[in-house]
């Protein structure tokens, strides 16, 4: 990635569309964003007001897009992006959104700001101003696969491991199959248990399915830094290999943004509509639900709460599906206040667990998330997102909050009845 | 020039002026907005965008219980000075039968005693709105002189009319011409300024709730 400051204005001028215009169009500064935004209640500091964050793309749209800004320009009054401007920015677009997008829904002029922050992002990336981290992950995405730098042989062995405990058989590049499942390195290196949990509810739904030793990576760190030619670039490999195994759906892990990357991102990123369907893991447990086919033998006694990860609620419409497979198992299941499309992230997707300069702010942000399990206080938290996992670990770590985590996959495989 | 003089002007030639500069103004920007496009979605929808964007741009009028709570005092001062604007504006007996003038037929209007109490509303929510952006650290932080400058272009119409319909202190006509040269100040700098979101709220409502129905989201 060779980056320039001319790069990314250029990035930033593509980022510009009808979207954007109307969106900067309206904007009155009434800062309601602010107290919608978990780095701005937790820390106080306006400058982490979510508008703000997007203040190089708007000084770009000003000056390019508008008669105003352009009249400006050539006056000289328009204000200037330079790399000391861009790097002061940097903290803010990185390390203090996580692009979870609880801003949108509430801008009363209705601005979709975590769309303009994820769009300013792609110009602080090509101007190479993109956390260290990030374009860590982003190169080892790139040369080894996996952003985590998990290769083919780690998977293997763990599939091993699985079918050694199972005794069932992990299917690998089997073609023509219903589903080819993605993983995401934190599955495969931290919750091996999540492949153990697919393998004996498909077993039991007598479902066909495979995974790919040519695309198993389901995240997408050019989703996360803003670039999106290298997003481009991991989606076609997942593309590459269901289309080769002719599979009828790809199935997102737990996993938030994976899911919004190859569910609602990818056709975009490639330019083409997929010739298979995406669904998430959620998705599809639900459907089996519906059909009879996710028989359920025991149920969970502890007093059970959901944390909805962004991607895949809010910004990625799976709400009620959660909640139909917790009910199932739970007669416990109790709602977080502001639960569902406005839930409050953990504090550290969107590339923000990535990027360590972010560590003490995303541990401190944490603190609304605590808020909101005091007010409920659950026995064991279930969510569907590896990252919202590890994250929310630390997080009752750090406040001494003792609380299990469980994953809805696994927590469902546990609870499955024998036939 | 008289004070006659000048009211002849402010009603013809001014207005006039005023107006083209606000009808054009408003076009250029709307379109300048549109015609940048944006790529079809290839992604498998979930939900329609159409009713999304459709239902977002009503809906979003209502804030959320949570963002009530934390934001009260910007959103009631917002709901009142936006709905004082509006009632002024178009039920006040005077204005009803100015723009009856203009565009060939007029409403019914409202009570001068009711008119009366919805400028003053009007006239403290705008003060309290400023105070608000003064001391509020968010607002207070995101404020640049672009948004003083279009809160005293707002406030200035509804002072003056206030003032106008009261006679206080100059002449009567004096103080119509006044009224109505401040109206002709907000016209003209309407169209270049944030003031815009009267209109283009509904277009950035709609793509929100576009891009969130498409999913399946009520945005």
């Amino acid at each position: 990635m060779s980056a320039s400051l001319e790069k990314g204005i250029n990035a930033f001028k593509r980022q510009v569309d009808s979207t954007v215009a109307a969106f900067f169009s309206s904007c009155v500064h009434c800062g309601l964003c602010a107290e919608a935004c978990l780095f701005y209640t937790e820390t106080g500091d306006p400058k982490r007001t979510p508008i703000n964050k997007t203040e190089p793309l708007r000084r770009i749209w000003k000056s390019e897009f508008t008669l105003v800004g352009r009249v400006g320009k050539m006056l000289g009054l328009s204000k200037k992006i330079d790399d000391e401007f861009l790097e002061e920015w940097q903290e803010l677009v990185y390390d203090s959104c996580t692009l979870c997008g609880r801003c949108s829904m509430v801008c009363p002029v209705g601005n979709d700001i975590a769309l303009m922050i994820r769009k300013t992002r792609e110009g602080m990336a090509a101007a190479g101003q993109a956390p260290e981290g990030l374009v860590g992950a982003t190169t080892r995405a790139v040369t080894i696969g996996s952003p985590m730098g998990v290769k083919w042989p780690a998977l293997q062995a763990q599939i091993k491991h699985v079918e050694e405990d199972t005794g069932l058989k992990i299917p690998v590049d089997v073609e023509d199959v219903e589903y080819m499942l993605l993983l995401s390195s934190m599955e495969i290196m931290n919750f091996p248990e999540f492949i153990e949990a697919v393998a004996k509810i498909f077993d039991k739904a007598g479902t066909t399915w495979t995974i790919s030793s040519e695309a198993f990576e389901a995240t997408n760190s050019g989703i996360q830094i803003g670039v999106s030619d290298i997003a481009a670039v991991l989606v076609q490999r997942i593309v590459d290999a269901a289309d080769k195994l002719r599979v009828k759906t790809v199935i997102s892990p737990e996993c938030g943004h994976a899911y919004t990357a190859i569910r609602w991102d990818g056709p975009n990123l490639v330019g083409k509509a997929f010739n298979f369907k995406v669904r998430h893991i959620l998705e599809v447990m639900d459907d089996l639900r519906k059909d009879g086919r996710l028989k359920i033998a025991t149920k969970e006694t502890r007093k059970l709460t959901y944390h909805d990860p962004c991607q895949i609620s809010r910004r990625g419409g799976v709400i009620q599906e959660p909640r139909n497979l917790i009910n199932m198992v739970s007669d416990n299941f109790v709602e977080m206040p502001d639960a569902g499309k406005m839930n409050w992230c953990c504090g550290a997707g969107g590339g923000v667990s990535a990027n360590e300069r972010a560590d003490e702010i995303r541990l401190k942000v944490f603190e609304r998330k605590k808020a909101q399990l005091d007010e409920v206080k659950p026995d064991a938290i279930v969510s569907a997102c590896s990252n919202c996992r590890i994250h929310l670990e630390d997080g009752l770590e750090e406040y001494n909050m003792d609380i299990p985590l469980l994953s809805l996959t696994e927590t469902l495989a546990e609870h499955l009845a024998e036939d | 020039m008289t004070e006659i003089e000048l009211l002849s002007w402010a009603r013809g030639p001014g207005l006039q002026i005023a107006t083209i500069i606000f009808v054009a103004g408003v076009v250029i920007r709307i379109l300048e907005i549109l015609l940048l496009g944006r790529k079809a979605n290839l992604a498998e929808a979930k939900g329609g965008e159409m009713s999304g964007g459709l239902r977002t741009v009503f809906t979003r009028t209502v804030p959320d219980r949570t963002t009530f709570k934390r934001s009260s005092v910007t959103i009631v001062f917002g709901y009142i000075f936006h709905i004082g604007l509006f009632v002024v504006c178009f039920f006040s007996a005077p204005h009803i039968l100015f723009l009856k003038d203009i565009i060939g037929f007029g409403w019914p209007s409202l009570p001068t005693p009711v008119i009366d109490a919805f400028a003053v509303i009007t006239i403290i929510a705008l003060l309290g709105t400023l105070v608000n952006r003064l001391t509020n650290r968010v607002m207070r932080f995101l404020t640049n002189f672009e948004d003083l400058l279009t809160w005293f272009l707002t406030f200035l119409p509804v002072i003056t009319g206030y003032v106008a319909f009261h006679r206080i202190g100059l002449t009567a006509p004096s103080l119509l011409a006044v009224h109505i040269l401040s109206v002709e100040l907000l016209l003209v700098i309407f169209p270049f300024t944030k003031l815009m979101h009267a209109f283009t709220l509904f277009l950035a409502r709609w793509y929100n709730g576009a891009i969130s129905g498409y999913k399946g989201v009520a945005s």
